[in-house]
């Protein structure tokens, strides 16, 4: 009996921090968002005047709809761009330099977002970096304003997202047994058809896991398509910004932050189904 | 193909170029960055104009050095705290939940799980305006209700702390989690055998166990938390931690103290991360 009590206290003690954090700053705000984008700033009940005012009014739908598909487009560049370079470090650099590589991947990551887009404006800019050298070796006849489109802001955007894709795919990759590679390749087979059936599906898992991770991180991202891209720009996290900072306007900011959070949860549970993986794996 | 394959010049040329190429791409914006913090300029941008240490010591009105720059020196001390406590309270609640998910079995558990991983796949701007407005809505309803003014719930110093801690605990657990898997229960059980309570065998045996994790858990919760910016956007105060702070002046345009600051930060983190690798290699 004593023992019993020793052992639910002991529950208790771990439960209870863990009980206050999920609920008071995860479901409990989630719920208010919910409910605030249900109501109207002036006294009254129910209304759905938040998420009529976003299909009618065509800045906003086209925002969001503009907004995921860059994410997809910007995904699908991460995973090509990020599948080769795994590739090395895993199969074809010498062990210790695939490390070595490895590290130096990981290294800029830990600086912050913020750097690196600044980093970026002052190499792209009009008197940037870039356009100071090319103008100078006759490159270039005059500088060209190359921040502030839509390239490059796809472009910043796959440059921040991406060690999100390379560490899975290495991860995965790393546990690839060589000698399928070498079998395939004495039975004659060609490289395309080996990335094709060995190499792709086995590497399955992570660039699922990635994909998803870098979709998130992108959907919701709100640096970079502010610093780097236009006026036409617009992201759908500076509209909720906008509605909620600017205008004050929370229950249309709310209703705004739900949609994205149904997109985004939408986006991840169809790409959870369609490769047959489980959230809590693809996490870790 | 791979390493232990006959591959022909060209092929390992190819990649070779290719992998330089991405490590350019990776490297550039930040040595970029680097270097330009020593410019005897007035602008982040090139012509080279020799090199001076002005952007760290100077301090004239026109030339702040960021040693005397007070509004960026108060928004790193700002960072710092911040950073102190979120550290603090998510590794605190992150490895009471990495026992309460390893260790013990209880209703819903499932869901419970769910729940904590929830903060991984919710982006960081919903996680700040959902926060933000269930603040505003509790501090609204506990000043009606006894009409005291909680300060605590509006924008500011602990807002910014319970928001960022709301998704960092889940990383903290997730890297404790990990390793108290591959712990050896029966250590504690004898432990327990011998006369300890299960909170000293925790504190005695587990928890010693657990601390390369922790340890490496709260570097990560720190650097996380010194760098966030989509969910402190909306939750901050007054008082700017240094990602809001400099935010406003790269949208803003100024002086190449920014390089210099980012300089201190690239090189701080990088030796951080360098050293929390090499100590993590050595532990496994």
């Amino acid at each position: 009996m004593n023992g019993r009590i020793r052992l639910n206290w002991g529950f208790l003690f771990f439960f209870l921090p863990v009980a206050l954090w999920l609920l008071l700053l995860i479901v409990l705000p989630h719920a208010e968002l919910l409910r605030l984008s249900f109501t109207s700033s002036r006294p009254g009940g129910f209304t759905l005047q938040n998420y009529m005012a976003f299909f009618s009014e065509p800045i906003y739908w086209l925002t969001f709809v503009r907004t995921a598909f860059y994410s997809v487009i910007v995904t699908f560049l991460v995973m090509v761009i990020a599948l080769p370079v795994a590739f090395y470090i895993t199969k074809v650099a010498r062990v210790r330099a695939g490390g070595f590589l490895m590290v130096l991947i990981l290294v800029p990551f830990w600086v912050s977002e913020l750097i690196r887009v600044y980093g970026w404006i002052i190499l792209l800019r009009e008197s940037g970096v870039i356009n100071r050298l090319f103008t100078s070796i006759g490159l270039f006849s005059r500088p060209i304003e190359m921040l502030y489109n839509d390239v490059t802001m796809i472009m910043g955007l796959v440059y921040t997202s991406m060690l999100f894709m390379v560490v899975p795919i290495v991860g995965v990759m790393d546990a690839l047994d060589d000698s399928l590679i070498e079998a395939a390749y004495d039975l004659g087979a060609s490289k395309t058809a080996i990335w094709r059936t060995i190499i792709i599906p086995h590497c399955m898992p992570g660039m699922v896991s990635g994909g998803i991770i870098v979709f998130m991180l992108v959907l919701g991202s709100y640096l970079t398509p502010n610093l780097m891209g236009g006026k036409n720009s617009l992201w759908f996290t500076e509209q909720i910004y906008n509605q909620i900072i600017l205008y004050f306007n929370w229950n249309q900011g709310a209703a705004f932050g739900f949609l994205l959070l149904i997109l985004s949860s939408l986006v991840i549970w169809a790409g959870l189904r369609v490769t047959g993986q489980k959230l809590s794996r693809v996490v870790q | 193909m791979i390493r232990s394959l006959p591959n022909q010049p060209a092929y390992i040329a190819g990649y070779r170029l290719y992998i330089g190429l991405y490590f350019a791409f990776l490297f550039a914006p930040l040595l970029v960055t680097c270097v330009l913090a020593f410019n005897d300029s007035q602008f982040p941008a090139l012509p080279w104009k020799g090199f001076t240490l002005e952007w760290f010591t100077g301090a004239l009105p026109h030339r702040m050095g960021i040693f005397h720059d007070r509004v960026n020196l108060d928004s790193i001390w700002a960072s710092v705290q911040v950073a102190f406590w979120v550290t603090l309270l998510s590794t605190a609640v992150g490895v009471c939940a990495a026992f309460l998910f390893e260790q013990e079995h209880f209703p819903l558990k499932g869901l419970l799980y769910f729940l904590m991983l929830a903060p991984l796949v919710i982006p960081g701007v919903i996680l700040g305006i959902s926060i933000l407005l269930f603040a505003n809505s509790l501090g609204l309803f506990v000043e009606n209700r006894w009409g005291i003014d909680v300060g605590l719930l509006r924008p500011g110093f602990w807002l910014v702390v319970l928001g960022q801690f709301s998704f960092i605990a889940t990383l903290v657990t997730l890297i404790v989690s990990a390793r108290l898997r591959k712990f050896d229960r029966t250590l504690e059980e004898a432990a327990m055998n011998l006369g300890a309570g299960r909170l000293a065998a925790i504190w005695f045996i587990t928890l010693r166990f657990l601390r390369p994790a922790i340890v490496g858990a709260a570097a990560v919760a720190f650097l996380m938390s010194f760098e966030n910016f989509n969910t402190t956007l909306f939750l901050v105060g007054s008082e700017t931690t240094l990602p809001i702070n400099l935010y406003l002046q790269v949208r803003d345009g100024s002086t190449p103290v920014i390089n210099a600051i980012s300089f201190l930060l690239i090189v701080g983190t990088s030796t951080a991360a360098v050293a929390n690798l090499y100590f993590s290699r050595r532990q496994v």
